[in-house]
């Protein structure tokens, strides 16, 4: 057995029981940050990725200074989003192609609870990068300090919301004939709005007025993405795996 | 009464063989009265000139594609909440219906916005909330068709259409939210400043379209039932008669 | 409650502006007859093959 299909076959926790939310939260993400931490390539690629989506913009439309200051936030943030959309299959897939997301869901901690749990890590292994990333690229593209940190703010605030979102739709498509184009066409336009929201909140700071109610909508879309959606994903897990 | 008995498959497939006649004559007769009212008496808009005239279906279409999607995630609740699989047929025969009342919105939306406003499309956020919605009816519908089991379909696309839900109250509340190019709302609770023959003809209209898709959804589902009830004896009996 | 247009070839004409509405509304009409023919076409193939599994059936 490979050591990647040997840590996944600790998918049922050891003790059996009984289960809890933060039981199960804990160990799913602990699981899926040490499978993450053995296998770097997924987090590697998710931020290279991102990296090399933000340099194809300057190359072709061309690499004029207020131009590129122009469209430096929506650009970050488009390029953030289909990095952290890459990542989602990483979720659910391989668990669910050798069983362990079927052990998963006879364990005694309820589905909401480690669902939630691999969605953080997706976001600890996608989402923190791509923010701790961004003021970098947007020096690439010239753009003000007060800018860059509002960047990172609205990313913070809105990647973990494209995890959820995305999580959810990663576990509706599974096992779906349609790959990867399906989940595109399920995930993106859910992610319109935190787009609109999140660029808008930089680039309100770009051109000098207050990101502060764009960043307030992001954090309230955060608020219930948490609390309505890991039941959604738990249960379509169970769709999944049914 | 028995609110179930029409619950199954078999009753509701000669129920709604009888109702959708019916819906279709009430939209026809609607649609009439509707047009002449809007296309042959209604005045001219003073400033906007004769393309106004577009919101006679405009408006309409774009009720319908936020109402039949509400409709639609209302029977996919039920689908998941009672199981049964009558609801979940029925979210399936909304869902061409809606797609296209929203693509005649949009398509509608952007030749009155031409000559009215400039643009055949601009992205302020009720044109582009209305563009996502249409991708979520083409994401439900896709979703539902891929899976061999037709319940796994049923069941994963109606979860997907609840979380969409969230996009309705964007598109309603977007004109209010962002002062941008869509016009604003005319019609309100608290009374309208449309010419009254406008008004008239605009909830004429949306009443045709309500029950055009009211017919168009029953004769959907009627298909439905017969793809996924073959199996069963009252079909069969069906085919022999 | 009198016909605002004056003939037909005024109708017609929507004050100059006849490519935008009847772009519309003939979009609208065409939309309608495409679902029209694929809900007959969905019916008609939902029948055949009914007709298909019972004259398997019957064949065994």
């Amino acid at each position: 057995m490979t050591e990647a299909s040997a840590l996944r076959a600790r998918a049922a926790p050891a003790k059996a029981a009984e289960g809890s939310f933060s039981g199960g939260f804990a160990w799913a993400m602990a699981r899926d940050l040490r499978i993450a931490w053995r296998h770097p390539d997924e987090a590697v690629l998710t931020v290279a990725f991102f990296a090399l989506v933000a340099s194809l913009f300057p190359l072709g439309i061309g690499a004029e200074p207020q131009l590129l200051a122009r469209i430096g936030p929506g650009v970050i943030w488009v390029g953030a989003l289909l990095a952290a959309f890459l990542a989602l299959p990483n979720i659910f897939a391989s668990d669910y192609i050798d069983g362990s997301l079927e052990q998963m869901t006879l364990s005694p901690h309820p589905a909401i609870g480690w669902a939630s749990g691999k969605i953080a890590a997706h976001w600890i292994v996608s989402g923190v990068p791509l923010t701790l990333l961004s003021p970098l690229i947007g020096l690439q593209y010239g753009l003000t300090p007060d800018t860059l940190v509002v960047q990172a703010l609205s990313l913070a605030l809105g990647t973990p919301v494209l995890s959820l979102l995305g999580g959810a739709c990663a576990a509706l498509a599974l096992g779906a004939r349609g790959g990867g184009m399906l989940l595109a066409l399920l995930a993106l336009p859910l992610f319109v709005p935190i787009l609109i929201f999140g660029a808008g909140a930089a680039e309100a700071q770009a051109t000098g007025m207050t990101p502060m109610p764009h960043l307030s909508i992001l954090l309230a879309a955060l608020i219930a993405a948490t609390v309505g959606l890991p039941f959604a994903v738990g249960t379509a897990v169970r769709i999944a795996v049914d | 009464m028995n609110w179930f008995y029409f619950a199954s498959p078999s009753t509701f497939y000669g129920l709604a063989g009888r109702m959708a006649p019916w819906c279709f004559v009430a939209a026809a007769l609607l649609a009439a009265w509707g047009l002449f009212l809007g296309l042959l008496v209604a005045p001219t808009d003073a400033q906007q000139g004769a393309v106004y005239r577009v919101i006679f279906i405009h408006v309409p279409t774009a009720w319908m594609s936020m109402f039949l999607y509400f409709l639609m995630a209302c029977y996919c609740a039920l689908s998941l909440i009672f199981n049964t699989r009558l609801s979940a047929m029925m979210a399936r025969a909304i869902a061409p219906t809606g797609a296209m009342m929203t693509f005649i919105a949009l398509w509608t939306g952007a030749f009155w916005g031409r000559p009215t406003w400039g643009a055949y499309w601009v992205w302020d956020a009720r044109l582009t909330s209305e563009l996502v919605l249409l991708f979520l009816y083409f994401g439900y519908i896709a979703l539902a068709n891929a899976f061999e089991d037709p319940r796994r379909g049923d069941r994963a696309s109606a979860l997907l259409a609840i979380i969409g839900v969230i996009n309705l109250p964007i598109i309603y509340f977007s004109v209010q939210w962002w002062n941008t190019l869509h016009q604003g709302a005319s019609v309100s609770f608290r009374g309208t400043s449309m010419h009254v023959t406008m008004l008239t003809g605009m909830l004429v209209m949306s009443g045709a379209a309500w029950m055009y898709a009211a017919g168009a959804t029953l004769v959907r589902v009627r298909a439905i039932i017969l793809e996924r009830e073959r199996r069963t004896q009252w079909v069969r009996d069906l085919g022999a008669a | 409650m009198s016909i605002y247009w004056n003939s037909w070839s005024e109708f017609w004409a929507m004050g100059g502006h006849a490519y935008f509405v009847w772009m519309s509304y003939g979009a609208l009409l065409a939309a309608l007859v495409v679902e029209m023919i694929l809900l007959r076409a969905r019916r008609k193939r939902a029948l055949e093959a009914i007709e298909e599994e019972r004259d398997l059936e019957a064949e065994n």
